[in-house]
């Protein structure tokens, strides 16, 4: 055998593998966009192939008076925008003083950060529907940014900080020669240079409500409240396969921006990541 | 010279006045030194301190020391909440006033080396610099202690108390029971031993498995990828990243559908025709098992995969070049090239996939809620400790079990994060700062 076939045999070998390794990701999610064309909502009779593919699905999420869907959306979109915002507020002040300032129980802080991150917010769950409670914030939306902004600052605050560290200080030095205080360095030095990283924070927390089932399910009852993620876990959780079709169709609205927004911003996401996660 | 010494035995004196004066009531050494200003912040804000919060202190540590004292009129769980909620700012208050006495004793000091006082301008300004980074901390320090470390310790509370669903506030009183619950955990040969152990035992499993098998999927197509004779780069990196961008609360509960014995397509579509058989994926602990892990698997090579595609592109040719020289197999290459490149920029990041996936809770709840159930223990077959935790809580009502096993997860998990941190070079640095 010349060197020649030997390198051609392997190069399919690699292509039959990632020929393979496509139908194992394409089944299911092809599956997916299938069983939500077909008519009825019974899962016993739906094939991947439907003989009527119909829209019935989609259409009945967004016309039909008892489907809250619209209401969903609207809610998931008001708590992404405002965790995405206020979370890279809040972490980037954080950040900012543990990069930059030495103070008096920093170091303990640092390692309560990497500590806190590893818990489970499980954990703390019973505590936040109690306190939730004490202060009338349960069954709101208002409860569930509040829960989302403070759990969020231990993993971000780390990786941010990260990430302000390889900002060269002579930066911050040469504003402070030109008169600048802590608010300008702040504002007018750090921030703008670490752009890259905060749009990977904003993006992470717009994100994460759209695809938390867990949180929204403790903290809301009241299906007008519901995020896309609790709403449609709730359609399939009473009777398994009864709603099935439909919350193919529904899942699937939500899973195409997501996974676009995704596929276009991936190499960044990643590069964002290890810059800060990672440091040396 | 007497007259040098008894002057300054009189200074020396001042400092003890001063550092007394500032232990008796905040602010009052301050202004024995005749800083004035920060004396009266310091007598305002200790004033107010008692006048506002003294109430609620002592009655959050009665609360807390009691939980209460009337069934039915005093709220066990309440009392506790706002028992630690007082305690955290106790702390909080003697920081400060640790801080003051401190405060008094350098100044003083100061005055007897002979400084003068800064003035007005100097102080606030160093007062401003020295608190910068406090303020910029405040507003995250004050949501995290109370969305994280207030309910961290409220649930290491509760494992030392009788809240159960026969025992619960405001109907009946709550006490403290000491390490009660975690004895009952490891009672020989009761129930929640054997749960514990078989729920421990398959925890680790699925922990180091499905993780390594992620990783190792992983690795493996970047390398195939890479492979300089492959085209179509960029389309076949972006289908191998979809299960990663497809939100997984979504492909999970496809995947229950899909196991599903009665009309999954696994069984109806693969195992029927392909091999004859129909497997009870759902029913049977080991399939049900054997399914998570493939799931995860499916869900979590995606990102490692695109982890490993960055770093591989950024190894120098010249190291290949070279072992080609010397006449390296390709294992070799593999080896001691790729590989220690690999590990060395990813560790961290790999650390916690396996962290990830010991409380990846979201894959075990909604493919089957934990199920199937099993004799003779109250945990489903493919409960891992974590959902283990959300059964006992949500469903069962078993507070006080539920904590202690959750204290135990953290114990496990801040051991494993402590090694992790001494591995990491950058913390390690932060460390000597």
């Amino acid at each position: 055998m010349t060197r020649k076939q030997k390198s051609a045999i392997e190069v399919t070998i690699i292509y039959l593998i990632l020929a393979l390794m496509a139908i194992i990701i394409g089944y299911p999610l092809l599956w997916t966009v299938g069983v939500s064309l077909n008519e009825g909502t019974s899962m016993f009779s739906a094939s991947v192939i439907p003989d009527n593919p119909s829209l019935e699905h989609y259409l009945w999420l967004f016309t039909d008076p008892s489907s809250d869907y619209l209401i969903w959306y609207k809610n998931s979109l008001i708590v992404a925008v405002v965790n995405s915002v206020v979370s890279v507020a809040l972490t980037a002040f954080v950040a900012y003083a543990f990069s930059r300032y030495r103070f008096v129980g920093r170091k303990y802080g640092l390692y309560a950060f990497l500590l806190l991150q590893m818990f489970p917010s499980l954990m703390a769950m019973v505590a936040i529907y109690v306190l939730l409670n004490m202060i009338g914030l349960f069954d709101s939306l208002i409860g569930l940014m509040l829960v989302y902004i403070g759990g969020q600052i231990p993993f971000n605050a780390w990786l941010v900080k990260g990430y302000f560290d390889t900002l060269p200080r002579e930066l911050d030095e040469a504003a402070k020669m030109d008169g600048a205080g802590h608010f300008g360095i702040f504002f007018r030095i750090i921030l703008p240079l670490a752009k890259p990283i905060l749009a990977v924070v904003a993006l992470f927390n717009f994100m994460a409500p759209f695809m938390d089932f867990l949180l929204p399910r403790i903290i809301l009852r009241d299906p007008e409240n519901f995020t896309l993620a609790l709403g449609l876990f709730n359609f399939i959780n009473q009777q398994f396969g009864s709603n099935f079709t439909r919350f193919a169709a529904g899942a699937i609205l939500i899973a195409l921006p997501i996974a676009l927004v995704f596929l276009f911003l991936q190499k960044w996401l990643i590069g964002g990541l290890t810059a800060g996660g990672t440091k040396g | 010279m007497p007259r040098d010494l008894t002057k300054k035995k009189k200074l020396t004196g001042s400092v003890l006045t001063a550092t007394i004066l500032s232990v008796l009531f905040a602010g009052l050494g301050q202004l024995y030194n005749r800083r004035y200003i920060k004396g009266v912040l310091f007598i305002i804000l200790e004033l107010s301190f008692l006048i506002t919060l003294g109430n609620f202190i002592t009655t959050g540590l009665w609360g807390i020391r009691t939980l209460g004292v009337y069934a039915g009129e005093d709220h066990s769980i309440l009392l506790l909440i706002e028992g630690i909620i007082a305690l955290l700012i106790l702390v909080f208050a003697l920081v400060l006033y640790v801080y003051n006495i401190v405060d008094a004793k350098k100044n003083a000091e100061r005055r007897v080396a002979g400084e003068p006082n800064p003035s007005i301008r100097k102080s606030l300004k160093d007062g401003w610099d020295l608190g910068f980074p406090y303020i910029f901390v405040t507003p995250g320090l004050i949501m995290l202690t109370f969305i994280v470390i207030l309910p961290i310790l409220f649930t290491l509370a509760l494992a030392f108390t009788d809240y159960t669903f026969n025992n619960q506030p405001p109907r009946n009183l709550l006490s403290w029971v000491g390490f009660d619950n975690f004895a009952k955990l490891f009672e020989q040969d009761g129930i929640w031993r054997n749960t514990f152990i078989s729920v421990f035992a398959w925890t680790i499993v699925w922990t180091v498995v499905a993780t390594t098998l992620q990783v190792g999927l992983g690795l493996f197509l970047a390398i195939l990828v890479n492979d300089p004779r492959v085209k179509f780069k960029r389309l076949i990196r972006t289908i191998l990243i979809l299960p990663w961008a497809v939100p997984a609360f979504v492909t999970i509960l496809v995947f229950t559908a899909m196991f599903n014995g009665n009309f999954g397509a696994i069984n109806q579509d693969i195992m029927e025709p392909l091999f004859g058989v129909t497997v009870p994926w759902l029913e049977d602990p080991l399939y049900a098992r054997m399914a998570l892990i493939m799931i995860q698997t499916w869900l979590g090579f995606p990102f490692v995969f695109a982890l490993f595609t960055g770093v591989l592109q950024s190894i120098s040719k010249d190291w290949y070049e070279a072992a080609d020289v010397d006449g390296g197999s390709r294992w070799q290459k593999f080896r001691f090239i790729t590989l220690p490149h690999v590990l060395f920029a990813t560790a961290p990041l790999l650390i916690m996939q396996y962290a990830g996936n010991f409380n990846n809770f979201n894959i075990i709840y909604l493919f089957n809620a934990g199920g199937p159930p099993v004799r003779g223990q109250n945990a489903g077959g493919t409960d891992i400790l974590i959902s283990w935790v959300y059964n006992l809580t949500f469903e069962l009502n078993q507070y006080n079990m539920a904590a202690a096993i959750s204290i135990i997860l953290g114990l496990l998990v801040s051991i494993f994060a402590f090694f992790q941190f001494r591995k990491t070079r950058a913390f390690k640095e932060e460390g000597e700062m």
